[in-house]
């Protein structure tokens, strides 16, 4: 059996599939944080041997951060596919995931202050991932400025894509500048994380909700391209059919 | 225990729910701003598609 | 290609002779900014010695990211770059001669000027050498990055800030290393030659990849 996937990468296909998958992505999202945090809130100690109950800020802080670099990979990936393949609906989808992306990485840096000011006592601290985060933010927001500067869509599609992959290539090295400022030794992270000294349970609440991060990612990015599409697309016959039969 | 002991969260209930609270803030404000964005592009095509459909009448 | 490469930087070096002010607004930018920090922070020698470094450096960033605007902008205004972008040679040797071109006016200027830095913030001897080695290494990499980045955003409005926006941050580890040299030289006995080996590091893969990043960029924004 082989599945012609370019098939999909057509905007006119791609649309009503897209539309179709929102909803079951919606629905995931909310069972899986449901879950996620009843097993989180119930099913897990309240307060830990060094940390108190507001550990459970990981709930959000692990899956926001995770979830922030991730998505600034796939967004290169959708911009690569793009320049390479020439297909108008990759860049669709990269522009789509940019602002999500940024919020992610908001919401790591927020939570990662509240945390801060438990743990630490101290909202913020340059201590080498929060910086690292930071930077990450100014790389999404310096796509979406380049983006929206541009009036010709093909010219910002194709240069956003650009400096998205220029932004990737940066990224190991300025993550390690932040994480090594004296190159003869490099700092420690500020508190060494590890999956293997966490009880069970919170590893089960955090990875649930990893997954409930990932879905709502899927479901906000999927409608934000079917945006998109419309804008682009305004001038092909399908646009004006669906105009006519949908509400 | 109860639902305020809940909330208090020994005492780290500001930290813990001022986290809770801006993600879904931030979340809920980006599906509505998104379903916003659908709204308004479906109204002015539909204005624009009514409006050459009038010229091609005339 | 090196007969290219030496006809494009004696033409923009011509080109800017003829308006030598440019290359003065560069420098005396760089001179004000860090002549503002001692009377915001005060004027505390040991203070001044430890910012040094720091603000050196973002000066150096600032300066040298302003006077990119400049780096294509009148070749896109008179068609020249599109003339250059149709020709045989190599567009990436073409940005490359602009950009050394454009270091020689706007990076070289400011290593010249650092002395003046280190006299206004009470450096040392050593590490006012130190601070002139680290910025000649590291400017040349700032207008190599820079490149991509006004490449991209040429001839838009509100390109300076935006050029800002998306040049910044990869700046960064530049910065670091470049300012965390000059901290380190006024430290007995620390190891110096790792600082430098980066920042060489740096430039060799920069010199490698930005000319052909900022060709591209070129090409996507004159299309």
């Amino acid at each position: 059996m082989s599945i012609n996937w370019f098939k999909y990468s057509s905007p006119a296909t791609f649309y009503p599939l897209a539309g179709k998958l929102v909803p079951w992505f919606a629905w995931l999202t909310a069972i899986l944080t449901l879950a996620g945090l009843y097993w989180g809130f119930f099913q897990t100690p309240d307060v830990l041997s060094e940390q108190k109950e507001y550990y459970r800020i990981i709930f959000i802080h692990v899956p926001a951060a995770w979830m922030s670099m991730w998505l600034y990979f796939v967004l290169v990936c959708w911009a690569l596919a793009g320049l390479v393949f020439n297909t108008r609906l990759s860049y669709m989808m990269a522009a789509a995931i940019a602002p999500t992306g940024a919020i992610a990485t908001f919401i790591a840096l927020w939570t990662g202050a509240f945390w801060g000011k438990t743990s630490w006592g101290t909202w913020w601290d340059w201590d080498p991932r929060m910086t690292s985060e930071l930077i990450l933010l100014f790389l999404y927001v310096g796509y979406m400025a380049l983006q929206s500067a541009i009036d010709d869509p093909r010219r910002a599609d194709r240069a956003s894509a650009l400096l998205a992959i220029v932004g990737l290539v940066c990224v190991p090295v300025i993550f390690w500048s932040v994480n090594c400022p004296d190159p003869t030794q490099c700092a420690a992270l500020h508190q060494r994380s590890g999956t293997g000294k966490m009880e069970s349970n919170i590893l089960i609440a955090m990875l649930v909700m990893v997954f409930a991060f990932w879905m709502y990612a899927f479901a906000v990015i999927l409608m934000r391209v079917r945006n998109i599409i419309l804008e682009r697309e305004r001038h092909a016959t399908w646009v004006n059919e669906l105009l006519e039969t949908e509400k | 225990m109860t639902v305020s002991e809940f909330f208090h969260a020994g005492g780290y209930g500001f930290y813990l729910w001022g986290s809770f609270g801006m993600t879904l803030l931030l979340m809920a404000g980006e599906v509505i701003a998104v379903k916003n964005q659908r709204r308004t592009i479906l109204k002015r095509l539909r204005r624009m598609m009514r409006l050459n459909a009038a010229e091609v009448d005339e | 290609m090196f007969r290219t490469f030496r006809c494009i930087v004696m033409r923009d070096l011509t080109l800017a002779m003829r308006r030598r002010t440019d290359v003065l607004t560069t420098l005396f930018f760089f001179i004000i900014v860090v002549s503002l920090f001692p009377l915001g922070v005060g004027t505390d020698k040991e203070t001044l010695r430890h910012i040094a470094p720091g603000v050196a450096w973002v000066a150096a960033l600032l300066a040298s990211m302003l006077a990119l605007e400049r780096l294509f902008a009148s070749d896109h205004a008179d068609g020249t770059l599109e003339q250059m972008l149709l020709t045989p040679q190599p567009m990436s040797v073409l940005v490359l001669g602009k950009v050394f071109a454009h270091w020689l006016l706007t990076g070289l200027p400011l290593v010249l000027i650092a002395p003046l830095v280190g006299l206004q913030y009470h450096l040392s001897d050593t590490s006012i050498g130190v601070m002139m080695l680290a910025l000649l290494v590291g400017t040349p990499i700032l207008s190599l990055i820079g490149a991509i980045g006004a490449g991209l955003t040429l001839g838009l409005r509100g390109g300076g800030i935006l050029l800002s926006l998306l040049v910044l941050p990869l700046y960064i580890p530049v910065m670091i290393y470049g300012a965390g040299v000059v901290s380190a030289s006024a430290i007995e006995g620390s190891d110096l030659q790792a600082y430098f080996s980066i920042l060489a590091a740096f430039l060799v893969v920069a010199l490698v990849f930005s000319p052909w990043a900022a060709a591209a960029a070129l090409r996507i924004s004159v299309e």
